[in-house]
């Protein structure tokens, strides 16, 4: 099917694109890579949007070291996110996350901040910045707000971005030294949406587990992080099995959901114990 | 509605190498301005939604989908289509490959393919089948069961790594 759009404005910087937001009277749509918009666009799951084209807005792009911590800009494209040699030595979770999503061709154009803004509870994304504990900078007119990503994704598709806001960027804790990323995921085909997915990071500060495809958001598996801190990775795989309560679809049910994470878990902690065995 | 949004966008880019200057709807896709505007209709527009492939072009250097980025915003970019691609050569013995082994049937594919097939063939080096096959995972084709496209490609890769080197 064909777009059906409202009007189209490209906006040349930060502020233009706030201000077009905000005269939009409610209709704006930020498009950035468009990768999941103009898809969305085409099947007429939104029609009559006002396009803010933030696409050329060149200060919201890159990666910069601010010392503890790596600042991502939002339209930073999932090619960039690979091949950064900042980001795979200080957030590994997102260079290695990146090889699950979609293909080559869509790649090129998608970008984090879209895929953060979208919120899809398949995505990859959302669930690295969770486990990375990551820090999300929005602005909007009247100034600009951090949001801690355990606070960013609402619902299915939703975020605590307010009327009139952009996401511009996040920053991410660098990892220390001997700190373990890994990204696991089940899907049916190459660059499918997971069945389930699950990010790990462990630090000296404890374990953090992160899951998608298994609820309407990005979830933070609270108890199976606390057990692997006491080294009971069995007692971590059963409180996941007690925490996760994932949906059945045409996909997968909701009780092979629940295993796949389970059975993720294990594989994401015998590849820690294998790397420094 | 507010005069900052418009309905059609002036835009300047080149395709093929040749520089092009339109004014188009808002909200129609590159592939469909490369195929109704320009008459360029070697990109295919199938899915619509980015699963399928067959409208891959490159655009500023790299395989991008057609269908997911809108005419708009390709203002100012450098973009190359099969066609292009095949008049300058470029794809010549990936072409060539693709016939010797059968590499297609119905064809409808085929652009897409080539396309993608030619951004991992530049970077250089013989990519494993594993390899080809996941760079390649983006593009669907109904036909062949993919053996023989990875064959194609796996041959052009080869061939141009015995040239380098001789």
């Amino acid at each position: 099917m064909k777009a059906s759009v409202g009007g189209y404005a490209r906006a040349s910087d930060l502020r233009h694109a706030l201000e077009l937001l905000s005269g939009s009277g409610g209709l704006g749509r930020v498009l950035a890579g468009g990768q999941s918009l103009i898809a969305a666009m085409n099947m007429r799951l939104s029609a009559g949007d006002l396009l803010v084209d933030i696409s050329r807005v060149s200060d919201l792009s890159g990666v910069s070291d601010t010392g503890e911590r790596l600042l991502i800009g939002a339209l930073t494209r999932h090619v960039e996110i690979a091949g950064n040699p900042l980001i795979r030595e200080h957030a590994p979770l997102l260079s290695r996350a990146v090889q699950y999503i979609a293909h080559a061709a869509i790649r090129n154009r998608g970008t984090i901040g879209g895929a953060l803004a979208h919120a899809d509870p398949a995505a990859e994304f959302p669930a690295c910045i969770l486990a990375l504990g990551a820090t999300l900078h929005i602005e909007g007119l009247h100034g600009r707000r951090d949001v801690a990503a355990e606070d960013f994704f609402q619902d299915i598709f939703e975020t605590s971005i307010g009327e009139g806001e952009i996401l511009t960027g996040i920053s991410v804790p660098k990892a220390e030294a001997g700190e373990a990323h890994l990204i696991e995921e089940v899907a049916r085909r190459s660059g499918d949406y997971a069945l389930a997915g699950l990010c790990l990071v462990k630090r000296a500060a404890g374990h953090r587990v992160a899951l998608f495809s298994v609820g309407p958001k990005p979830l933070l598996a609270r108890t199976a992080m606390t057990a692997l801190d006491r080294g009971d990775v069995e007692g971590a795989a059963k409180a996941l099995h007690d925490e996760l309560d994932p949906p059945s679809d045409t996909q997968a049910s909701g009780a092979y959901r629940r295993h796949l994470a389970q059975v993720l878990l294990r594989r994401a902690v015998a590849r820690i114990e294998g790397a420094t065995a | 509605m507010n005069e900052a949004f418009r309905d059609k966008v002036d835009i300047s880019l080149t395709v093929n190498g040749e520089p092009v200057e339109a004014r188009v709807p808002a909200g129609q896709h590159l592939t469909d301005f490369l195929r109704l505007e320009l008459g360029l209709t070697g990109a295919h527009a199938s899915c619509e939604h980015g699963v399928c492939g067959a409208c891959t072009v490159q655009v500023d250097g790299a395989p991008i989908r057609g269908c997911l980025m809108l005419a708009p915003q390709a203002d100012g970019a450098e973009v190359w289509t099969v066609e292009g691609l095949s008049d300058t050569d470029a794809i010549k013995d990936l072409q060539e490959a693709f016939v010797a082994r059968n590499a297609l049937q119905c064809g409808f594919c085929t652009p897409g393919m080539l396309v993608a097939a030619k951004d991992l063939l530049s970077r250089g080096g013989i990519p494993s089948r594993q390899e080809i096959r996941e760079h390649m995972s983006g593009n669907y084709c109904r036909c062949t069961g993919y053996e023989a496209i990875v064959d194609a490609v796996e041959t052009v890769a080869r061939a141009r790594a015995g040239k380098g080197a001789a």
